[in-house]
């Protein structure tokens, strides 16, 4: 990583390309920037978006000239340059029927669109990325953690990149087309991240699975809706698992009778320990999760 | 107080200024696509001038009112009707019991708006009126405006009254080819020099897909990406990039084809590089561009934004003198 890349959105956006490419540094150091300019409460500041890489600020240059906006940024990426990168957030589990029946149909309808029309999403990525099964795929795909990189899109729909070596992540195109249609709660995937899709709609992400936890609801209906109406922020720790049919079917009708719920764990995740330690660090963030 | 959907139009729904604040999560600004043409519409009645009214887009509703009202109509060019009589656009009247309120189309403009006295009072979320269609949030429902719904309307406020007149000079116009002035930057640097040139060379005209959301046009050269080795994550495209988060007014170009400029509905990040961003005094005449309208874009810069800004605020502040009282 070199310096960062700042660019005004016309009269009213900076846009700061941390890196060009994705990464966790580069992601900790959008976080840690958004979390200090969060703190500050700059008058005029209407937006902090950090996402993946880069972030984007909305501000009212009537209120911080454009000149001014940018010379704070750059006193705190300054500021923030030599912090430990430690991030205090919450890991949570969610459940994923993979190889479900409804992704799988909504991919063969949409099957010409897409790098391999004779298969389906979840097995041309499994044998893209070199794994011999459908079974193995889901494994990697439910063993390390993910970090919510950005929230966005559309309301509540998180992004996530998956806390490994950059060797073992997983990669796949986007369709060749995009879908105009793609179930809700559908986990997709494309480049390196991984999608939540928060509500129905157009998409062009390759589809794994699909998760009964709702993510988004303007109603508010289930408990862990209580405080806001999107689940997933910027930082949060998901670890996929994978479920059967009829776990599926029974945790939709407890969502459908309002009893579902998710249980957040506060963690610390350190890059340091990561880095000097990934499998062994991965293996940490689930022992959080499970009560050690 | 109350107005009834008789017809809903092409996609009417309630607006206001706006729901800043939540674009972190995806949720986006939402609110009149045409700002100054909703304060226009809520000052003439009396109201607040960020209360929520109706947004009309191309087909204006038909309305049935349950009760007198103070209504006015401001933004594109469509004569409202009071029981198929014609009455002013940009000036306040009255309205009885069971009056039907109708349209003519569209001559120009694609976005009316219809304030009432009182403002149309669905319920705040999230600190705004606005519908967010989407996520199905705010407004009536959380969608455009259907045939039976019924709206709620406030209290109008005392100094509502009927023959309040917008002054001339303080009417836009709405032509058919406009110049849209851009910033470049963020991906700006990822096309060809041939694009970045031809991109403002060319006339672009306004695609069937011009919505909240986003306006798409079409009919230019296309656009090539300059080629090189894809950063990690950044998917195979040459016009892809780790995804990122798009400023309201950015233009981005899919596969080099059809520039859409992001709108208050924005999807607020995603793959695609953007090259410049509408300057937001524009973003109201983004709005009133009709499909098959044309537009060229004209490089500025941030002095030349900040002017054009400064204009637009002078002409709010000119609105509101004129119609204060």
């Amino acid at each position: 990583m070199s310096g960062i890349r700042y660019s005004f959105g016309a009269d009213e956006h900076v846009f700061a390309e941390i890196d060009e490419e994705m990464s966790l540094e580069a992601f900790f150091k959008g976080m840690a920037i958004c979390k200090e300019l969060e703190k500050r409460r700059i008058p005029g500041v209407s937006e902090i978006c950090p996402s993946n890489a880069s972030y984007l600020i909305r501000f009212d240059p009537d209120v911080i000239h454009p000149d001014k906006m940018l010379a704070t940024l750059k006193e705190i990426e300054a500021q923030v340059g030599d912090a430990d990168l430690e991030l205090p957030t919450r890991i949570v589990e969610l459940p994923v029927l993979y190889n479900d029946p409804w992704t799988n149909e909504t991919g063969q309808r949409f099957r010409e669109r897409h790098q391999d029309p004779k298969s389906t999403d979840i097995a041309y990525s499994a044998r893209i990325n070199g794994y011999g099964s459908i079974d193995e795929f889901v494994a990697a795909h439910s063993g390390a953690p993910w970090f919510v990189s950005m929230v966005g899109f559309v309301a509540g729909l998180p992004w996530l990149y998956q806390i490994a070596e950059r060797a073992k992540q997983i990669e796949a195109p986007k369709y060749l087309r995009p879908r105009t249609d793609t179930p809700k709660l559908t986990i997709g995937h494309g480049g390196c991240f991984a999608a939540i899709y928060s509500v129905r709609g157009a998409g062009g992400y390759q589809m794994f699975g699909i998760t009964p936890a709702p993510i988004y609801d303007p109603a508010q209906k289930l408990h862990y809706f209580k405080d806001f109406l999107a689940v997933f922020r910027p930082g949060d720790i998901v670890k996929f698992k994978s479920i059967s049919r009829e776990e599926y079917d029974r945790d939709i009708k407890a969502v459908e009778a309002g009893t579902f719920d998710l249980t957040f764990h506060p963690v610390n995740f350190s890059l340091k320990s990561f880095h000097s330690d990934p499998g062994g660090y991965s293996r940490h963030l689930v022992e959080v999760l499970h009560g050690h | 107080m109350a107005i009834e959907v008789i017809k809903p139009g092409l996609a009417t729904s309630v607006q206001d200024v706006g729901r800043p604040g939540y674009y972190n999560i995806g949720i986006p600004l939402s609110g009149a696509l045409d700002q100054y043409a909703l304060r226009v519409a809520n000052l003439l009645v009396g109201n607040d001038e960020g209360a929520a009214a109706l947004e009309a887009s191309l087909l204006a509703p038909e309305l049935i009112f349950h009760a007198p009202a103070i209504v006015a109509i401001a933004g594109s060019e469509a004569t409202p009707k009071i029981n198929g009589e014609a009455r002013p656009r940009n000036e306040s009247f009255a309205v009885r019991l069971d009056d039907r309120l109708t349209f003519d189309y569209m001559k120009a403009g694609a976005r009316a708006y219809i304030a009432v006295a009182g403002g149309i009072d669905v319920p705040l979320i999230l600190g705004s009126r606005s519908t967010y269609g989407l996520g199905a949030l705010g407004g009536f429902s959380g969608r455009k405006l259907a045939a039976g719904d019924v709206l709620p309307v406030g209290n109008p406020k005392p100094g509502a009254r009927a023959g309040r007149a917008l002054p001339g000079d303080l009417a836009p116009s709405y032509p058919k080819s406009l110049e849209l002035r851009v910033v470049t930057g963020l991906y700006f640097r990822r096309l060809t020099d041939e694009a970045a040139k031809t991109f403002f060379e060319d006339t672009w005209t306004v695609a069937p897909e011009a919505d909240r959301i986003g306006y798409r046009y079409r009919k230019g050269r296309a656009l090539s990406f300059r080629e090189r080795k894809q950063p990690f994550g950044a998917g195979s495209d040459p016009s892809n990039i780790v995804d990122a988060g798009y400023p309201y007014g950015s233009i981005q170009v899919p596969g080099g084809l059809e520039p859409i400029i992001l709108h208050r509905d924005a999807v607020s990040g995603g793959g695609y590089g953007v090259i410049g961003t509408v300057i937001s005094a524009d973003m109201d005449r983004i709005a009133q561009m009709q499909p098959n309208n044309v537009a060229r874009f004209v490089e500025v810069d941030m002095a030349t934004a900040l002017k054009a800004r400064a204009e637009y605020k002078g002409r709010d502040r000119r609105l509101r003198s004129s119609l204060s009282g």
